[in-house]
């Protein structure tokens, strides 16, 4: 830290990337809330701890060599250059850099700010397989997506340098598809796998609802991830950056914020356009499923999904009527491939997370078409086929196909799906009537005392 | 003598880098570290599995389920 401004800046940018960690736990709290709420109450405690693990577990693995991966791929590798040993050596566990570092403030809070994401990624795949899969398995697939797959998807689509963003014009600029489309495709390769609830579906194959045993938990897990979710937002941004350090094309000497392609936004136009989309999809949400609190609230936190890959430049309007359509894909994609494909996605995830990601990287193609995609020379511009093949990538090659292969394995070694009398009875059955008898035990020595 | 290697703060910090402790044993934490996770992945698999055993041998009658759904 050379100079004041120096300083200013660094330690600027370290509280802000800090603030934004504090802020996204709250969208863990929110899965947690909202994923207790919609399991059955002989299932409580273990879908709690089932989510609850992934954290110490993808914590400790992006630490190993989860960011070590973002560093060491943005090309591929082998697309456009090699591995970057450099880059990824600064970023690696062995690094002075990940330590205390007097010389190095932003390395440990942007590794966070990542971390965070990571959680966010298994967290959405938590929610679709409750009730039936042993956590041993789900906490294994929850490091292949969380320190794996969404990490490798961030080297190549969320990083300036990415191999996608050069070659193909990809923008996920608030992660549309490097975390909502991966995830999403990744819960249903695990669904497809891994079979529905028992008593789900009818014999002749129609569906039947299990309710969450507290609609309320729901719909305020789900408020709490809206609000986690602003954090999720500013950390997609560098706070502020000058033109030398980009290095780009852009000239003069206005400061900015700035996604993480170095293109230029403002942390206006994103909070302007995470309150409109998030009105589009509550709006339509509300409309399609009559009412419905659980779908309304899933269709705000779709229709921010699907504006997501664009809302560093939407007008507002454009992000209110795409997070609209987003809201709409969702419900309908939702109860169409339950029907068809009898997939039980126990609260949504695949369609509000994985469909709408796939649809905002889509729709970003057609609206912010010829856009600049880099502030670097030779990198193509925002265009749909770009966008269409990102998503494609994004939800089937590094979602749907990592999660099915896993979950093949983990079920070819009996590890994924609980036994079948642990299912009837429910997860908790044991520590329930444990319970009971100390209760019943505690009663009978306070009415000795009588 | 220090783990860290700063034994006086009259520095100039411009010059100060890493100052965590052992500096050089990164290969050695990064290695409990590896062992410990991938040691609690198979202690975990193998505790849930008899935990399911014991469950299903204690509880999986047919009439003590139906009582278990009953009282859902």
């Amino acid at each position: 830290m050379g100079s004041n401004l120096d300083a200013m800046t660094t330690v600027f940018t370290e509280f802000y990337y800090w603030l934004t960690v504090a802020l996204m736990f709250l969208i863990h709290v929110g899965f947690c809330m909202y994923e207790v709420g919609a399991s059955r109450r002989r299932n409580h405690m273990h879908t709690l701890m089932k989510n609850s693990m992934l954290i110490p577990l993808v914590t400790i693995t992006f630490f190993f060599f989860g960011w070590w991966i973002y560093w060491a791929f943005p090309n591929g590798p082998f697309i456009t250059g090699g591995i970057l040993w450099d880059d990824a050596a600064a970023n690696s566990p062995l690094s002075p850099t990940m330590g205390t570092n007097l010389s190095d403030r932003i390395t440990g809070v942007f590794w966070a700010a990542f971390l965070l994401f990571s959680w966010t990624a298994a967290s959405i795949v938590s929610g679709s397989v409750i009730e039936r899969i042993n956590s041993g398995a789900f906490w294994i697939l929850a490091v292949v997506i969380g320190s794996g797959a969404w990490i490798i998807d961030a080297a190549w689509g969320w990083h300036y340098g990415g191999w996608m963003v050069q070659l193909l014009g990809y923008h996920d600029a608030y992660a549309s598809g490097v975390i909502h489309g991966i995830a999403g495709g990744f819960a249903l390769g695990v669904l497809v796998v891994l079979g529905p609830r028992i008593g789900k579906f009818a014999a002749d194959g129609t569906p039947r609802d299990i309710r969450p045993h507290n609609p309320w938990l729901v719909c305020i897990g789900l408020f709490l991830i809206y609000t986690g979710f602003w954090g999720f937002y500013v950390a997609c941004n560098v706070p502020l950056i000058d033109p030398a350090g980009i290095g780009g094309q852009i000239t003069g000497e206005t400061w900015t914020a700035t996604t993480i392609y170095l293109t230029p936004t403002t942390l206006g136009a994103i909070t302007v356009n995470f309150l409109m989309s998030l009105s589009g999809g509550m709006l339509a949400a509300f409309m399609v499923s009559k009412g419905d609190a659980f779908w309304t609230y899933s269709g705000g936190l779709a229709g921010i999904i699907t504006a997501s890959a664009g809302n560093d430049l939407y007008h507002p309007i454009q992000a209110m009527v795409i997070g609209m359509i987003g809201a709409w894909i969702a419900y309908k994609m939702h109860y169409y491939v339950e029907r068809k494909f009898k997939i039980d996605d126990a609260v949504g995830a695949v369609a509000v997370h994985g469909y709408a990601g796939f649809a905002g990287l889509v729709i970003a193609g057609f609206v912010l078409w010829g856009h600049p995609s880099s502030p670097y020379e030779g990198y193509a511009s925002i265009n749909p086929l770009g966008q269409f093949v990102g998503a494609i990538i994004m939800f089937f090659v590094l979602g749907f196909l990592p999660g099915w292969i896993v979950a093949k394995i983990l079920h070819a070694f009996g590890l994924l799906r609980i036994p079948k009398p642990v299912e009837l009875l429910g997860l908790d059955f044991r520590t329930v009537q444990e319970q009971r008898a100390a209760d019943s035990e505690v009663r009978e020595a306070q009415k000795s005392q009588i | 003598m220090t783990t860290t290697g700063i034994d006086s703060w009259a520095v100039d910090l411009a010059d100060v880098g890493a100052i965590y402790p052992f500096q050089g044993t990164e290969w050695l934490w990064l290695i409990i570290g590896l062992v410990a996770w991938i040691g609690w992945h198979v202690w975990c698999i193998n505790w849930e599995k008899s935990y399911q055993e014991d469950k299903v041998r204690e509880y999986g009658s047919k009439k003590k389920i139906e009582e278990a759904l009953n009282d859902d």
